[in-house]
């Protein structure tokens, strides 16, 4: 059995539906990026899965972590949870950390809680944590408060708190996003290393395709509240399936490439309140038969390894020729 | 042909407030830059937080004034803020900004606030301003329905194309767009992207594009200044910049942006972090963080030069072509 499994989980606010049934294992160790545009839904899933939805949120369907049901548990298991085996960062270190209280406190918060670490112990541990994370001279700076830090140290520090609860699975919720490009680099790397020295599974959610590229072994593409592609890395990027994979592979302007016209996906996500009646991308695609406008596909497996909800997936004769169309 | 823009030996400085004990510090922003710009011409801007490229957007648009040095537009000095003059300029001007949330007025609809700067110079009034924000709107791809959306109804590519349709609305020939696409999904900002070089091919806009995803820079710019603490390291044609880097900044900045099926090999991942403007290191500001720096560059601050067809700022760059990149 995988270590996580997510059951056909649904997530509504106020009655509209954002998620629309979420099938998705993880193994322990794997490292697997979920890739989509924003109100895709991809950090929705990991906050009802951890239960940190706001009250109007209404949640359905099973997300298990070791056989254990983490959906309507009562708060005291969800509490032994949360950054003890499943531990969350996010894109904006500065609002996630606390600005008037010292980095070491913040850190070892999590070493009280979670490791019943106290005093000389915690101080040591968050001095390890800071040094693992590198965070040069630790020592000195465990007093400082989060202003004192530049934004990728701001993201460091939120790296260690999450990992001082030794999680077994870490959400990295578009760690690199606000950051500086050279930074950026700094920062997957580090989370790279972390996970083969500590093992962890990760969910690397972002819409950076590079990024997810380099840091994950498994993608899953999330379009409007479903997933509508998963494959390992590999073969997602050499042959995407869905129409819209294939069409975000498309749009992103590539450093080879030159001045080429970019080919964006016309349209916008469509609105959750007015969803279309069959695939939501539909009115978005080119293949889309009236089919498609009246029925939604399921994620069905492919013969060639896989899984895509389409049911006219991308050709990879087509592929080829679309990959050598002259830009327009 | 005269450029455009003329800028020459700018420098911006802000003095930090007054510590309690001590004297207040000095931040060179922007530490000594000229470039020219032509007409019809996108100019990349790139860089690092805190390495000017946001001051010198300001001071290129007369926003701000310069401490030191002189922009020229249209060969004529950039008149005093606030100046009659200076205000006849802004119609011709325009910044587009980065958080469309934040530069939208969220208690305005969205055709009143396209419509504010028709109004403010004096464009269009009535049925005749109703009409050109109707034509701005669908310039930049909004739905007619939309006009009387509020910000907060509409999602991030909907609201930059709103601030960018005002920016257009004075009929400007001068942008400078500030991070236009960061905040946008990758579809939506090759939307976005496209509707600028649109703009710039059908319009002769010139812009300054300022940002730092080098991708979308690669894609939209004509030339590219590389920035550093203040200073262009090296600035050359888009092609040049990314197909054969050459500053030892420049080389790492562009091997960090990851491809697609490449890992994290290959990178050069730079040690330590952005540099402060506040504490600038001595001699060549990027010493500290440069594999190939030594004792003289941290003694002697290099000026840019010359070198196989663009312009860099190195006293290593024989050594900055290692054969192992």
């Amino acid at each position: 059995m995988s270590f996580v499994s997510i059951r056909d989980l649904t997530v509504a606010f106020d009655g509209v539906p954002v998620l629309h049934g979420i099938d998705l294992d993880i193994d322990r160790g794997e490292a697997i990026g979920l890739v989509g545009e924003s109100g895709c839904g991809k950090s929705v899933t990991w906050l009802a899965a951890l239960g940190l939805l706001p009250g109007k949120a209404r949640v359905q369907g099973s997300v298990r972590l070791d056989g254990q049901e983490l959906i309507g548990a009562p708060r005291t298991t969800l509490e032994g949870v949360r950054g003890a085996r499943i531990a969350m960062i996010f894109q904006d270190p500065s609002s996630s950390l606390n600005p008037v209280q010292r980095v070491g406190r913040q850190i070892g918060e999590g070493l009280r809680l979670h490791r019943g670490l106290r005093g000389a112990q915690a101080r040591t541990e968050v001095l390890r944590l800071m040094d693992m994370v590198g965070i040069p001279d630790a020592k000195r700076r465990i007093d400082l408060y989060p202003h004192e830090f530049s934004g990728g140290q701001c993201q460091r520090i939120m790296i260690a708190m999450a990992l001082a609860g030794q999680p077994d699975l870490l959400i990295a919720d578009e760690p690199t996003t606000a950051l500086d490009a050279t930074i950026q680099a700094q920062i997957l790397d580090l989370l790279a290393g972390l996970r083969r020295q500590t093992g962890m599974a990760m969910v690397f959610i972002s819409h950076d395709l590079g990024a997810v590229s380099a840091v994950c072994d498994r993608a899953a593409v999330m379009y409007a509240g479903r997933i509508v592609e998963a494959n390992d890395i590999d073969s997602l990027f050499a042959a995407p399936a869905h129409p819209y994979t294939h069409g975000l592979f498309r749009a992103i302007p590539d450093l080879e490439a030159g001045r080429a016209r970019l080919r964006p996906i016309e349209g916008t996500v469509p609105d959750p309140r007015a969803l279309p009646a069959g695939c939501a991308f539909a009115p978005r695609c080119d293949a889309a038969s009236s089919l498609c406008n009246s029925y939604a596909p399921d994620l069905k497996d492919q013969r060639s390894g896989g899984a895509v909800a389409c049911f006219h997936p991308v050709q990879s004769s087509l592929r080829h020729m679309t990959q050598q169309e002259v830009p327009a | 042909m005269s450029p455009l823009l003329d800028v020459r030996g700018l420098v911006q400085r802000y003095a930090t407030a007054k510590p309690l004990f001590g004297k207040a510090n000095d931040i060179r922003a922007v530490d000594g830059i000229d470039l020219t710009l032509h007409e019809g011409e996108i100019l990349g801007i790139v860089g690092e937080s805190g390495s000017g490229k946001s001051t010198l957007g300001r001071m290129l648009l007369g926003l701000e004034r310069p401490w030191q040095g002189e922009v020229r537009y249209r060969g004529q000095p950039m008149p005093a803020p606030g100046s009659a003059d200076w205000r006849k300029l802004r119609a011709d001007m325009q910044l587009v900004y980065q958080d469309p949330l934040a530069a939208l007025d969220r208690r305005m609809t969205i055709s009143r606030q396209i419509s504010e700067p028709l109004e403010i110079h004096g464009l269009a009034k009535g049925e005749d301003a109703r009409d050109r924000v109707a034509a701005l709107m669908a310039r930049v791809g909004l739905r007619a329905d939309q006009a009387d959306r509020y910000p907060h109804e509409l999602s991030g590519g909907q609201r930059q194309r709103v601030v960018i349709a005002r920016a257009l609305a004075s009929r400007p020939r001068f942008l400078v767009c500030d991070e236009p696409v960061s905040a946008l999904d990758v579809s939506i900002q090759a939307q976005v992207v496209n509707l600028l070089r649109e703009l710039q091919e059908r319009e002769r806009l010139t812009m300054v594009f300022i940002s730092h995803d080098l991708k979308v820079v690669r894609n939209i710019c004509d030339r590219v200044a590389v920035m550093y603490l203040g200073r262009v390291v090296e600035i050359a044609s888009s092609d040049r910049i990314f197909s054969d880097p050459r500053h030892p900044y420049t080389r790492a900045l562009v091997s960090s942006v990851p491809k697609p099926g490449q890992g994290l090999d290959g990178r050069i991942i730079l040690k330590g972090e952005p540099p402060n403007p506040a504490s600038r290191p001595s001699g060549c500001a990027f010493h500290p963080r440069c594999r190939h720096s030594d004792a003289g560059c941290a003694a002697t601050r290099p000026e840019l030069a010359e070198h196989d067809g663009r312009l860099a700022a190195c006293l290593k760059l024989g050594h900055a072509r290692p054969v192992a990149a």
